[in-house]
This record gives C-alpha cells, structure tokens and sequence, in this order.
C-alpha cells in the first residue's frame, strides 16, 4: 500500500528472462532467415537502386537522375499509361473474376470442378502465348480481327486483354475463397426477412465478399503495374512504366536511369500494397466456428445464366490457348496453313532446345522444394516466434518487398550484387543456384502471405501445449504444423513451380550456357521469328505445368485421404 | 519423327517434376570456354561445330540472347567480368565497354589480311576485331504489298511518301540497336537535321515502333505489315522459311554494324579463347560467316546467297565512335519527337 | 487452511506490462499443495495473464514466482513443471486421441509399452477407454476437453493449469464436466489453477477463489468467504445476486436510509457519523416470514412485482415511506404459497444485521 507524500516509487527490478536451448534453435532460426532476406532480396535491391543517385562512373550525384526524369514529358504519358492500363484491366479483371467465382460458388451449374480448372490455366502460360494467340486472332491477318472495328490489336487494347488473361486466375482466386467463407443464416435471415435476391446479393453477398474483392483488386493492380511482358510484346507503342524501364537497361544500358524508373515503379505498387495490408488488417474473422456454409439450392434460370456467363469465359480462355496450339502446329502463318510436328524439334532451333526444357523442370522442381521449405519455415518462425518484435517486423516488411519489384530490376540486382568482386557468394554466379534463389525471391510474397494465412487459422496455443509437455517446438513443426498446414504447403510449392517454369524477367539475365530456360527460349525463339517452335515449346510449358497441377491435385487428394482423415466429421 | 516425338514426351512426363539430377558430367577434361554473343541462335551450332572439329580439346559454351539484354549484362557484370571471350557482338556494345577495361589485346593469326575497316584503329595489337558485317535493309511483304497496292519503295525517302501511311513498321531506337543504326546513319548521310525532317516525315507513316530490331521483318514476313525495316539476314532466312518477302537496300545508302569480338581482360582460358579468335578469322570461318550477310572481315568471299543484292557499294562511311558518343543525346531527341505520345494510331 | 504448511506456488510482486499497459499489477498469492485455486474476475482483469506468467508462457515484468522452493521467475517453459488445458483444446488436430495423449511422453525415456499403459490409464480415467484411434474432429467438444485434460496430466506435472477449459462447451456438457475435473482433482490431488469468468463454475469447483478485478486481486478466499463476506463492492457485485442501497452512516455501527435506521451492522463501526456508504444485502438474506413489525432492522415494504424464476420468485420491494428505495428479495415457492405473496401486497421484511455488508462511499 503506497499513499501518503513520501511514498518512493521504487521500479521493481525487472525479470530478464531467460534463454532456453529451444529459444537459441528460435533465434538462430529466425537469424538464418533474416540473413536469407538481407543476402536475396535487401542487398541485391540496395545495389541496383542506389544507382539511381549515381552517375554512370558511380559517382553520386544527388536527385540529378530524378530531376532529368521528370522533366521528361514521356514520364508523364507512361505514368498516366500505366495508371490508366492498371486500373481498367483491374475493373475488367475483378468484374468478370467476381461472376465468375459467384456462378462457382452460388450456383447449382453443372461442371463447377471443370470450370474452376479452366479458370486456372492462364497462370500455367508464359505471358507470351496470349500475346501470339492474340496476333493470330487480331492481328492483321487475323481470324476475328473484325470484332476489333478497325482499332489495332497493339497498345492499349492488346495489352488490356493479354493483361486481363493472365490475372484472372489470381483474382477468381481470392475472391472465390472470400465467396466460399459465407455464412449461410445471414441468408436465411434476408430470405425470412422478405429480402429480394437482388437486395440480399447487395446487402449480404457484396459486403461479406468486400475485402477479397479488394484485395484482388490490389493483387491485379499490381501484377499489372509491374508487369512487362505483356506490354512489350503486344503494346506496339503504348509507353508503360515496366517498358521504360526495359528500354533504359536493355535499349540504352542506362542503368541509372533505370533503377530511377524501378523507383518510381515502386511507389504506386508500395501504395497499393500498403493500402491493401491496412484493409486486410481491419478484416475480423467473418467465419464464426458455427458459422454454416452456404449451399446454393438449384433455380433454373439462374443456374442456366451463370453457366452461359462461365461457359464464355472458359471459352474465351479456351480459345486463346487453342490458338497457341494451332499457331505451334501451323507450317508458317499466314501464307502455309498446313499442319506439322516440326515445332517440337527443339534442338534444331533457335535459342532453344529440349536442354532448355530440362533445365526449367529443374529450376521448378528446385524452386518449389527449396522455396517452400524457406518460406513456410520463416512464416512461421516470424508468425510463432516469441520477443525480437523489431526483428520480426523487420522480417516481415522483407518478405512483402519483392511482390512490388519488376523482374527486370530483380535480375540486374543480382548480377551487381552477386558478380561483385570479393562477394564470397559469387561462386553461385551462373549456375542453377542462383537462378532457383532469384525465382524464390521474384514469388516470395504471395507464397509468404499463403503460409501466414494457413498458420494463422492454427491454434495460437500448439507451441504452447508442446512446450509445457516439454516437447521441443521444432518436433511438434514436424509432428503437427507441417501435417496440418499440407495444403497450403503444396499450393505453395505449385506455385512455385507453375511461376518458375514461365519466369522470364528476371532470370534472363542470370542463365547461362549450362542453365538455358524453356521460357526463355520462348522468348527468344519467337525474337527469331520461330513464332511456331516458340508456341510450341510455350504450349509445352502448359502441358508440363497442368500435369504437375494434376499430379498435385491428385496428391492432394491422396494426402487428404490418408493425414487429412481428421478434417471430416 | 512423330513416334520419335512421342518417345520423348512420354519420357519428359515419365521423368516428371523431380528430375533433378545434375547433368551427365564430360569425360576428358576439355577446355571450357564461355563465349558471350548476339549472332542469330540457328548459327550457333554451325560455329561452334566447326570450330570443335579443328579444336577437339576446347568446348565452346555459349550465352546467348539480344544485343540489348548481353550488352546490359555485360555492363552490369564490367566490375568482374564472367565470359572468356565477346564473340559476335556488335562493335557498339564493344566500344561501350571499352571505357571499363574489359579486353585485353590480341592480334589474330591472319589479322593483316583484313579490310581494315574491321579492326580496331585505335590500338596496335586491336582490343576487338570485326567479324563480319549487317546491313539495315527494308523488307516488303509481296502479298500484302499488292494487296494494297503499294508500289516497292526503292530508297529511304520513298518510304515518307503518303501511299505508305500506316504501311511501315520499324523498331524504336530506345529499345534496339538496329534501329539506332538506321537513325544514326541517315544523320550521317543527310546531317542531323535534314535527317530529322525525314523522320518527321516517315513518323506519319509509320505504324508502330517495335522493341525488337529484327521484329519488323519478321511481323512483315507473317503479314502483319507490309513494310519493315530491320536488316537483311532476317529477310534472308524468313524468305528461306517461305515468307513472300523482297529484300530492300535503300538506294541513298545504307547503315552498317560490324559484328565483332574481343577478349576479356581476366579470362582463364586465354589460350581457348585466343586460338577462337585465330580460327575465327580463317578463311574456312569467314565462308561460314558470310551467307545473309553483307560483307564479311576476309576480302575476296562471296554471299553464297541467290539474289543477295550487292550492298558494298551503299554502305556508308560509318564513324562508330561519333555514333555510340552520341546515341544518349540522339535517342533522347528521338524520344522526346516520336515516342512521347505514341498513342496507337487507326490504320 | 493450514497455515502452517509451505505453500507450493509462491507469486510475489509480479507485474506484467505490454508497452504502455500494465494488465496486472503487483500481483502476491500463495497456493497450497492439492490445492484448486479459481482466477475469477471479468474479462480483461488480467487472471489470464497472471496464469501465462506462472506457466512462463509470457513471463511477467517485474517480480517472482516459485514454484515447489525452486525460483522459476525467469525459466522457459519447457523448464517449469505443468501441465495446461486450454478453452480451444488446442488438441493436435492431425493426431489421433492416442497419440495427443502420448504426446508428452514420446519425447521421454519411456518404453513403447509403458507409454501405451499410462495412455490407456489416463483414457479410462477421463472416461474415453476405447476412444483412442478417434481423431479429434470426431469427438463433441466435452470428450475432446477430456482428452486435452488427459494430455495435460499425462507427463504427471506438479501444477495443473485451466485456462478457461469450459467456456466452449455447452451447458449441460459444462455442469457435467465441473464434476468430473473436481473429481478427477481430488483423486490425484494435483495442485490446479483454474481460470474462468463463470462464477458459479468458481464457486462449485474451487477450494479458493481469488477474484481479480482490473490487474490486481480483489480478494482471496473460500467461495463461501468470497460469497458471505465480499471483500469489496465489486466482489458484492460480480458474485451472485446483490442489493445496492445507498445510505449514511449513524455512528455506533448503525445506518440510515432515508431516515430509516439499521442497525449492528459489521463494517459500519469505524465510519463517521454522516458520510455516505453503499449497504449490500443479497436478496435470498432478507426475511419475511416470521419477522413482526417492531423486530430488529423490520420495516414495512410494498411488493411492486414478482417474477418466477422456477425454484423461488424474485420480489421487487419498495420501503414503505422511503422513497426510492428499491430492493429485490428472493422468496421460495411456499413462502410464496403459504404469505399469499403477490403484486401490491404489503410485508413487513427485515435485513439480519449480520447478512449486511456496508463500504464506505456510494
């Protein structure tokens, strides 16, 4: 009891806790990871941005750079390009991704499981595949060039389209996810209240659905906005950020002017992806443990309209992958439309050969194993661990860098920081190693964000449990984290795998003789004018990429079947 | 072939996502020797085929990709430089590495045998020596042309003339080196701005300004466009391909690259790469190097290809060292003129 | 309680603070061997916190704790002795019922067959003999406590901790399982902490109850203590049902409300005369059968309504001629009955001076 004047308030001493083994094995865990982020994606990224306050003998020079850039009235028609490309491929994107997941999971159509399959494709395609599908269908030359009323295929309209292809999978992702989390009593609580379908769609459906349907709207705007493929094989002259950059380091070698552009690319992605994590922070658990799930009940005309709004989008997507393969088979467009095998014979290309295939599969194989082992490992010592908070903070804003960096400024990082003289790492320089470690980094943060979010639907008090049995956290990591977490460790690893194969920004400036890549070899190919071998070896990385999606899909399900006995009831 | 097509891929699935073994290792210890190019990749295997057979113990390897992406890797790589040798590169790339210290000198075997014109004048024993050399070309789609009713333009300043409106691809000199090539050599022939007044004049003709410099060729070829300029090995090889095209050599003049090579300043393998370069230069290399091209380093070899137009005559007196001091002020001008607002146009 | 004996768990002084939020304060308690001790209060009053800090999961700030004579203020975990039940179960979902149970002992030097005898035991004492190769998402949220319960005594832990362990399941799973943990306790006479917000679960499974309101503790005692005796308005409050009359202190240890005067009221002594105190009286305290006008404390009191509350009514009274004064009394069904108890009747009721509690202040 402290009253009266003179009562001294005396600090009590403070506890110091203390260090247990388990707490060292944390620490040194969360170490390695944190020296893993500095080393792949920290120091990489320093060397290429702090050129742009340098000049080109690496002297520094202030906001020189920047000055000169904004006074270059092209900036100006690419930011505002960029801006404008971004958002109407995102209303475009998220709308038809929004119908889409709504007739998947609201309606009583036939063949959800093919349609949701179908939806899936674009990921598995190199970015230049869409851009051939869409030359042959509206190009000068092409099939249905008439739909287009005149306008040309190359710039805005290209873009937009090849942009909306290749995003879509991700967006129906997440918001399909949010539009399975429904609570079905809040519409029986519309139906009894006399609600109208379309009052309950606006006053149930749409805010149960916000925040997914924002942050896909975050995810497209940023793939979009960093995205360069598609922009500079279809954009003909439409100036964008992403292009500017690769005309100032690939067209001009003017790396500092580039590492400018990369910054100024930065800000909106930052912005966007700041904006998206503060929404996401503000999201309660809209699935309460007693929450029903919704099950649609079949109404005829609406199920018959879902399935005709999906049917044409799986046909569209259909359709330009068809293409693809039409344009792999075609003897030479347009003047020999006959068909031939002779695309698949790689090795007598250019640029690229069954080798280069080969060399994909194992950059994917590599980049899925390692790749998920490191990430799912640092969520959940960032996610698990106790204390270190700045540490852990620190870790955690690494981890969701690389999602706002282009390719193109990734790859060169990795020449400045890995080719630097006396960098004891160097001798990772080309070879595989360092290919496999630059794709982990280019698709680091949406696999980090997939294990955080599986991590955090476990029970907070495991560690806990584990560690008044005296169990070590690491055994029970390995008896229990790892089980539960399964399939969100294989839809990383898929992810992975998928994103690998078709990468090309990034490591085309890091393979070499011995490390040549497919999709690389698209891209050169196609460069050559081997439009046909190039759709073809494209279309490989398709097929290759679906059948490891099937052989996932059916581990999956084997998995499920024998450690997942526990989720059924 | 279809079964043989069929064996390998149910191969490549059998195999399957894991194959992660690390490829077959090579018996007798052959001399690697990485060499960094740009040369069209059909023409790998040709060279490194016959180099291999007159140099068993030495195994060429090869990094391969655009003049823009190896120049940006070179440069990014200029602080401890990878490759033995840069083979193959256009001379400008060089002469921007130079500046760095990225070669050491070296004098072929053979090296007074060639034009001149293809040797490093500014140092005795040369840090690069050329190759061969690519000319700017316009290829016209015959098909498309007649379609619609484009007369074939024999020289530069037919291409501004108003039937061509919309008709004329060619790449933008931000993104290629090609297209700087054309540009810097109409302001070598005609001044800066004479030639600027012809670009006004050509801008309003053109479709679309492409990244790659080989690409409005090749979208000419596929009938995309009736006109593009680029140069003329890829008019060569798409015609072989079937393409309906006409190889075009401006009548004005014509603006040249020379493909060169250079040795590395810290290369292990100098012998390798020292014994590439004499080979390189050899009569039986320089009958390899001259199909498609304009003219090669060793006087006295012929084009091998049919109708191949006689281009040494139109080939201008090119000053590569005014032309790679300048391009940052020229490319800017160029920017700022034609690709500030290049808001696609209609046809 | 026997004084005498050591206590098991000392805590001395802990404070615990996030940042800039002390979620307790100060904290002293001792805990007796075989002893169950209940953590009672609201949310957010920190008992959840005081028990992370005593199974070290989030070690306090300042102060120590011991733990059988050994000073485990600073140790990890894994190096202090217990064993814990959460409300979520926190049971390995992807193990079976078997295996969650063995958990614990499979990181020891203990035989496959004596791991398989000791989990066997521990399933026939929570009453899942042959439950074992379920996993857990097959069994009711009662059966799966049970295991996790299980779990938690497997390893023989000195220090038994309950966090929340009832709150998610259903009422009649509730009712039964308090039996069932109190038994359990008392067989093995392991010392046991218990966290709850539940009252009655305090009042019916704790030997004490240690009530904590807003980081710091309220009171220590026996339920019957806490429940007779409240130790503050607060506790008055939070423990059952409680009458609330504002009033003023008469000197000699009597009361006035509104002119009405009690007397030989404990706790009204040490006050001044006038200054203003707040009189607690629990409803089931007051009497009316029997009590005649002119009794001690008796005044007359109109029933301004009743309300059936299946075993007794509850009565709200007004004093008659005090005014607002409004108090409940809780009558059983044959007082009722026999009184002819009903709206607008007229009783004469009495508060016994010794059922009343009187604190200073309103």
């Amino acid at each position: 009891m402290t009253d009266g004047p003179q009562a001294l308030v005396i600090e009590a001493p403070l506890v110091k806790p203390k260090v247990g083994r388990e707490d060292w094995v944390m620490r040194a865990g969360l170490a390695v990871i944190g020296v893993y982020l500095l080393v792949a994606v920290v120091f990489p990224l320093y060397t290429i941005l702090s050129k742009s306050f340098q000049d080109s003998r690496g002297l520094f020079v202030g906001l020189d750079n920047y000055a000169e850039y904004f006074a270059t009235p092209a900036l100006f028609y690419s930011i505002n390009n960029s801006l404008t490309i971004s958002v109407v491929s995102m209303v475009i994107t998220v709308g038809l991704a929004f119908g889409y997941a709504y007739g998947l999971t609201r309606s009583c159509m036939p063949g959800k499981g093919v349609f949701k399959a179908i939806a899936l494709i674009p990921i598995l395609a190199p970015s230049l595949l869409p851009a051939i599908s869409l030359r042959y269908l509206f190009g000068a030359q092409g099939m249905i060039k008439g739909l287009l009323m005149g306008e040309t295929i190359y710039g805005p309209i290209g873009i937009v389209i090849g942009e909306v292809f290749w995003t879509f999978p991700h967006a129906l992702l997440i918001i399909f996810t949010a539009l399975s989390l429904s609570d079905a009593r809040l519409y029986e609580a519309a139906e009894a209240l006399g609600a109208s379908k379309l009052r309950t769609f606006f006053t149930v459906t749409l805010p149960g659905a916000k925040y997914g349907l924002i942050s896909a709207c975050f995810v497209v705007f940023t793939l979009v906005i960093t995205d360069f493929g598609v922009p500079k094989v279809i954009g003909g002259g439409y100036n964008v950020l992403a292009v500017d950059i690769y005309k100032q380091v690939v067209g001009q070698q003017n790396f500092q002017m580039g590492a400018v552009v990369g910054l100024v690319l930065l800000a909106p992605a930052l912005l966007a992806f700041v904006a998206d994590r503060m929404i996401q922070g503000k999201q309660v658990a809209l699935l309460s443990a007693r929450a029903v799930p919704y099950e649609p009940r079949p109404d005829r005309r609406f199920d018959l309209a879902m399935l005709a709004f999906c049917g044409t989008v799986a046909f569209i997507i259909i359709g330009i992958l068809g293409v693809a393969q039409f344009a792999a088979l075609v003897k030479f467009w347009p003047y020999n439309l006959s068909l031939a095998l002779d695309s698949y014979q790689f090795d007598l290309m250019d640029g690229g050969s069954w080798g280069a295939f080969w060399n994909s599969l194992k950059l994917a194989a590599w980049t899925a194993v390692i790749g998920t082992a490191v990430i799912f490992t640092g969520a959940y010592l960032v996610e698990k661990s106790k204390g270190f908070e700045r540490g852990r903070g620190l870790i955690q804003l690494m981890c969701m860098i690389p999602l706002a960096v282009p390719g193109i400024v990734l790859g060169l990082a990795y020449i400045f920081f890995f080719n630097a003289v006396g960098n004891p790492l160097g001798f990772i320089y080309h070879t595989l190693i360092i290919l496999v470690l630059c794709t982990v980094t280019h698709f680091y943060t949406v696999s980090h964000l997939t294990a955080v979010t599986a991590l955090k639907q476990m029970d907070a008090e495991f560690e806990a449990v584990s560690s008044s049995l005296k169990v070590p956290f690491y055994r029970t990591f390995i008896r229990v984290t790892v089980p539960v977490c399964m399939p969100a460790i294989l839809d990383i690893s898929i992810y992975l795998f998928v994103n690998a194969m078709t990468t090309v920004s990034a490591v085309i400036f890091l393979y070499s003789a011995d490390t040549q890549l497919a999709s690389v070899a698209v891209l050169n190919m196609d460069d050559a004018g081997d439009t046909a071998p190039a759709a073809a070896m494209g279309m490989m990385i398709v097929y290759t990429s679906a059948t490891v999606r099937l052989l996932h899909f059916l581990l999956t399900r084997g998995i499920a079947r024998r450690t997942q006995a526990w989720r059924k009831r | 072939m279809r079964t043989n097509l069929l064996k390998r891929l149910t191969a490549a699935l059998a195999m399957g996502v894991f194959a992660l073994g690390v490829g077959g290792g090579v018996a007798v210890a052959k001399t690697d020797l990485l060499v960094y190019t740009s040369i069209e990749a059909d023409e790998l295997a040709k060279f490194k085929n016959a180099f291999e057979k007159d140099y068993p113990d030495i195994n060429i390897k090869w990094v391969r990709d655009s003049t823009g992406i190896m120049g940006a890797k070179l440069l990014a790589e200029k602080d401890n430089p990878r490759a033995d040798i840069v083979w193959g590169m256009a001379a400008t790339v060089l002469l921007q590495l130079i500046p760095y210290d990225y070669f050491q000198a070296y004098a072929p075997k053979g090296v007074e045998k060639l034009n001149p014109l293809y040797v490093d004048p500014k140092n005795n024993p040369p840090l690069w020596v050329g190759q061969r050399a690519y000319v700017a070309a316009v290829c016209y789609n015959t098909i498309e042309g007649k379609k619609n009713n484009l007369p074939i333009p024999k020289s530069w300043k037919d291409l501004t003339k108003p039937v061509y409106k919309g008709h004329v691809i060619m790449p933008n000199p931000g993104s290629s080196g090609t297209a700087y090539l054309d540009v810097s050599s109409w302001i070598q022939m005609w001044g800066e701005e004479d030639a600027f007044k012809f670009m006004d004049a050509l801008h309003k003709n053109i479709s679309r300004y492409t990244h790659s410099g080989s690409k409005p060729c090749k979208l000419a070829a596929a009938g995309e466009i009736p006109i593009g300029v680029s140069f003329a090995y890829r008019v060569v090889k798409s015609k072989a391909a079937g393409a309906p095209l006409v190889l075009i050599t401006p009548e004005e003049g014509l603006g040249w690259e020379v493909e060169a090579m250079a040795i590395v300043r810290n290369t292990k393998n100098l012998a390798a790469a020292r014994a590439l370069a004499d080979w390189t230069i050899s009569r039986k290399s320089m009958e390899l190097h001259a199909p498609g091209y304009a003219a090669v380093a060793l006087p006295g070899i012929p084009n091998p290809v049919k109708d191949f137009p006689d281009v040494g005559g139109k080939m201008i007196k090119n000053d590569f060292a005014w032309a790679g001091a300048n391009k940052a002020r020229i490319v800017k001008k160029w920017t700022a003129r034609y690709d500030a607002k290049s808001e696609p146009r209609k046809k | 309680m026997d004084e005498a004996r050591a206590p098991y768990l000392k805590v001395e002084n802990v404070t615990k603070k996030f940042g800039d939020f002390t979620a307790i304060k100060d904290i002293c308690l001792e805990v007796f061997e075989s002893e169950f001790v209940c953590f009672l209060g609201p949310s957010g009053c920190g008992k959840t916190t005081l028990l992370r800090a005593i199974a070290g999961l989030d070690i306090q700030t300042s102060g120590r704790i011991e733990q059988a004579g050994r000073d485990i203020s600073n140790l990890p975990p894994t190096e202090r002795d217990f064993g814990i039940v959460f409300q979520s179960y926190a049971l390995f979902p992807n193990l079976t019922v078997f295996k969650n149970v063995a958990y614990g002992l499979e990181n020891r030097k203990t035989s496959k067959a004596d791991i398989t005898a000791r989990v066997n035991e521990l399933l026939q004492l929570v009453g899942m003999p042959d439950q074992g190769p379920k996993y857990p998402a097959q069994l009711s949220g009662g059966e799966q406590q049970r295991v996790a319960l299980a779990r938690a005594l497997a390893t023989s832990p000195g220090l038994l901790l309950l966090d929340e362990p009832l709150s998610a399941l259903d009422a009649k799973v509730r009712l039964r399982l308090r039996h069932e943990i109190k038994e359990l306790q008392h067989k093995l006479g392991v010392t046991t902490i218990m966290v709850t917000h539940d009252q009655e679960e305090a009042l019916t499974m704790a030997d004490r109850i240690v009530v904590m309101n807003k980081g710091v503790i309220d009171q220590v005692g026996t339920p019957l203590e806490i429940y007779r005796r409240p130790a503050s308005p607060f506790v008055a409050d939070f423990i059952g049902a409680m009458n609330f009359l504002s009033a003023v202190a008469g000197g000699d240890g009597t009361v006035r409300i509104h002119g009405m005067e009690l007397s030989a009221i404990e706790g009204a002594d040490g006050l001044d005369e006038g200054a203003a105190v707040t009189l607690c009286l629990r409803p089931e305290d007051i009497v009316t059968r029997g009590v005649e006008s002119g009794a001690p404390n008796a005044f007359e009191a109109t029933v301004a309504d009743l309300e059936f509350l299946g075993s007794f009514y509850r009565a709200s009274l007004t004093a008659k001629g005090v005014e607002n004064t409004r108090f409940q009394a809780d009558f059983s069904v044959n007082l009722v009955r026999d009184l002819g108890i009903e709206a607008g009747k007229s009783l004469t009721v009495a508060f016994p001076a010794d059922r009343i509690r009187v604190f200073a202040g309103t």
